[in-house]
């Protein structure tokens, strides 16, 4: 049932807004360039910690349909009954959010370092921080999606509490795209596997306590 | 072999106590309507039986089991049958026994209360299970829905499963009840 889960998400996911965080993305990119100025060489600099900026509110923004939907229309309690434990939807629920927005994003990375003239080496760095950094990135919102569903602008709130979580994740893959040091990556792949550990824990248990 | 036996049960609602000392078993052909007044707990009592929420007090004994209630639990996006055929099971039987066969390919947003109560009965009638728990089963079904419903709970009790309702209304049948609230 959990492949099936997760095909159901990641439909849900695509036919519904997959392409806004992506758009989100790219928007970013185009602006930055705008507001900092057209100097290839700042811009060079600061570019990959501004598309990891980017990456990282474009992955919150369908936080709220993660969860809140399923709980609300009776799905994740009919998934219980059917055998399938709170943490394995939680599981699932992760695989489908990366899947909706990792790729697309890995994609949406080469016309934005084009953007902000990002050379192939950073590029290469880049493109590997997101493949390491996302899979953590997308265990975050769901956890978060768990804990403020049923309440009021979930999506404020959300974005409060998955932030201020994110930001080491944020350190050390700026840092890895920013000198390419092995350090940092190991330290960016520890931060993922933390969160892609934890979450399908936090998430069951919130979805238990929101039952009523 | 009884499919669920609840024991001296207790259920807590917040600070308040729902019920407590709520004591039966369902042996396989057996059924029960639980009824009481608005609030009595009825609904809270199927969602403890299915698992859903924790006894204060009590004990519960329970099977594999399946629960209809209010919650569509249906990607509403989806054709009937399709969205019905996510949690397995012979659909299509379930489907023609509570007449929502010529539907199969309407989605699902398009149905009405009545249409989605009888889908939701389906999903039910097509898990396999040996328990059914109905939380309100007739709000929204017309007459015939009402009778396909009885009539499939006939054919599951003769087949060696149990029915747990929960109702304010008379369901079709002779059906013992247990009592909730003043």
């Amino acid at each position: 049932m959990i492949g099936a889960l997760i095909l159901r998400d990641l439909r849900r996911g695509l036919t519904g807004a997959a392409w806004l965080p992506i758009a989100f993305f790219l928007l970013v990119a185009t602006l930055v360039p705008f507001a900092i100025g057209p100097d290839a060489n700042l811009l060079g600099r600061i570019g990959a910690g501004v598309l990891w900026i980017a990456a990282l509110t474009a992955a919150l923004l369908p936080v709220e349909r993660l969860i809140e939907s399923d709980r609300a229309d009776g799905v994740l309690d009919q998934l219980l009954l059917y055998g399938v434990a709170d943490e394995t939807t939680a599981v699932a629920k992760i695989a489908a959010h990366w899947l909706s927005f990792g790729p697309l994003l890995f994609l949406a990375a080469f016309p934005a370092a084009a953007l902000l003239g990002i050379d192939a080496a950073a590029l290469k760095r880049l493109l590997l921080s997101i493949w390491i950094g996302t899979p953590g990135l997308a265990a975050l919102a769901v956890a978060v999606a768990a804990l403020t569903a049923e309440l009021p602008r979930a999506g404020s709130i959300a974005g409060l509490l998955l932030l201020p979580i994110a930001v080491p994740l944020l350190i050390f893959a700026a840092a890895f795209c920013g000198d390419g040091s092995n350090q940092s990556m190991a330290l960016e792949a520890a931060i993922s596997i933390l969160l892609l550990a934890g979450s399908p824990f936090v998430t069951a248990a919130a979805i238990r306590a929101s039952r009523t | 072999m009884s499919l669920m036996r609840f024991d001296r049960v207790a259920l807590d609602r917040g600070a308040r106590r729902l019920f407590e000392n709520v004591s039966f078993t369902l042996d396989p052909g057996e059924r029960l309507q639980v009824t009481g007044p608005n609030g009595a707990g009825k609904s809270s009592l199927i969602r403890l039986a299915a698992g859903l929420l924790r006894e204060a007090s009590g004990q519960i004994e329970r099977g594999s089991l399946a629960l209809a209630d209010d919650h569509v639990a249906f990607d509403r996006e989806l054709p009937l049958k399709r969205a019905l055929g996510f949690w397995g099971g012979p659909v299509d039987e379930a489907m023609e026994a509570l007449g929502i066969a010529h539907l199969a390919n309407v989605p699902v947003r398009l149905l009405s209360s009545g249409q989605l109560k009888r889908a939701t009965l389906a999903r039910v009638a097509a898990s396999g299970t040996k328990l059914w728990l109905l939380d309100e089963p007739l709000n929204a079904l017309d007459s015939d829905g009402a009778e396909r419903l009885s009539e499939a709970i006939d054919q599951h009790l003769s087949s060696g499963g149990a029915v747990l309702a929960a109702s304010h209304q008379s369901i079709p049948g002779e059906w013992p009840k247990l009592g909730l609230g003043a």
